[in-house]
């Protein structure tokens, strides 16, 4: 369960973020007076904070994994080495897209101490799981990006994670696959529970 | 399950692929979908056919390298039949796809793949060029679809595709991806790069 202001304001960050899913949703007067730029631009707006949330917490995976000195493996190293740089530079420009939107950016409180505890075989397990969830995640919410800027620029990060998976999904001795030939995506309310270990 | 008249199986595991209903709005699902869809032909037809080129070529690519390269290690063989099959669903459920847009599906190009099948480390280099080559073709295309469900369903498949290019990068030992950021390319870019292996 969570408790703390830490972890209450990391769910926050979640819930400004789906507050959006509903289209149906009642949002009272004040959205009469809003033009369609002005609510696409909020809706991008929370998908691109949940996706920067989505990275910071991979980004503080990889790096507390790679501090710790887990994984012995050379070659491995170097991949986690690498994976996590790809993640900084999503972070990067992610924060960046959230800035230009007019938002502020926020980053979770993570701990992964937990799976660093399980050994190299938990870190790498979990690795893949992320990756998946993090691909999916993308997957998922490419249909509701008004810009098409910002489209183009999520289905760049969205192919990459799914690289990260596949390659952490061999490591692992899983299916590069796992979906099969069409992977699925997930919502925003199927990947929250999932990320929440980590969440502080 | 919802019965949708003239769906066969391959555009029904496409649209299952992409299709929780809170993501996409179930309001899309059921008898409605064909109609729907069937509005949103156009544009989106093109884009699929080109597409559909694409996973021809790269059906053929494998479907012949595992008949002709010689001395195939068990991991490489086994690694191309599940992309084949992959491709292969791919091509079927495009076809339907298009078929049920109201468009026609492009046939097959003749194929010629020079020597990449002399050995397997030429088949693996060039394997490795194709699936690159469609990650960009499909997230350069993507941000163009107008239908919802179509740009999903090229989410879906591209996520796939990279899947494919980071475990032949892997093979190939080679780094599994180039930076944090899959590069998009412009429909004319793609053909130019497919070209010498189309014939007629």
């Amino acid at each position: 369960m969570m408790g703390g202001a830490g972890a209450a304001s990391a769910f926050a960050i979640f819930v400004a973020a789906c507050g959006d899913d509903d289209d149906g949703g009642a949002r009272g007067s004040s959205a009469q007076t809003e033009t369609e730029k002005e609510m696409s631009a909020r809706g991008d707006l929370a998908i691109v904070q949940y996706a920067l949330t989505l990275e910071h917490l991979e980004t503080d995976f990889y790096n507390a994994v790679i501090d710790a000195g887990v994984i012995t493996d050379k070659a491995l190293a170097e991949t986690a080495m690498m994976i996590r740089d790809n993640e900084q530079e999503h972070v990067d420009a992610l924060t960046a897209t959230v800035k230009k939107l007019g938002g502020t950016p926020e980053k979770p409180m993570t701990n992964f101490d937990a799976v660093l505890e399980g050994g190299p075989d938990m870190v790498l397990e979990t690795a893949a799981t992320v990756e998946n969830l993090g691909a999916a995640a993308y997957l998922g919410q490419a249909g509701r990006i008004q810009s098409k800027e910002i489209l183009a620029a999520a289905l760049a990060i969205h192919s990459v994670e799914g690289r990260h998976a596949a390659a952490l999904n061999q490591v692992v001795g899983k299916t590069i696959v796992p979906d099969g030939a069409f992977a699925k995506p997930a919502s925003m309310e199927e990947v929250l529970p999932k990320v929440k270990p980590f969440l502080v | 399950m919802f019965d949708v008249p003239g769906l066969t199986r391959q555009s029904f595991i496409l649209r299952g692929a992409l299709a929780t209903g809170a993501v996409y709005g179930s309001g899309a699902v059921g008898p409605f979908v064909r109609k729907a869809i069937a509005q949103e032909g156009g544009g989106d037809v093109e884009i699929l056919n080109f597409a559909l080129t694409l996973e021809y070529l790269e059906t053929a690519y494998y479907t012949q390298a595992l008949k002709q390269v010689g001395g195939l290690s068990g991991d490489v063989k086994s690694l191309a039949t599940e992309i084949r099959n992959n491709e292969a669903e791919h091509v079927d459920a495009l076809r339907q796809t298009i078929a049920d847009l109201g468009g026609t599906p492009v046939k097959a190009p003749g194929v010629d793949f020079g020597g990449a099948f002399a050995s397997e480390k030429s088949f693996l280099k060039l394997a490795q060029t194709l699936e690159d080559t469609g990650v960009s073709a499909y997230n350069g295309a993507a941000p163009a679809i107008e239908s919802t469900e179509v740009l999903g369903a090229a989410g879906s498949i591209v996520q796939v595709e990279a899947r494919h290019a980071a475990a032949i990068r892997s093979l190939n030992g080679n780094p599994i991806s180039d930076g944090g950021f899959d590069k998009s390319l412009e429909v004319q870019a793609v053909l130019d790069a497919v070209k010498p292996f189309v014939k007629s």
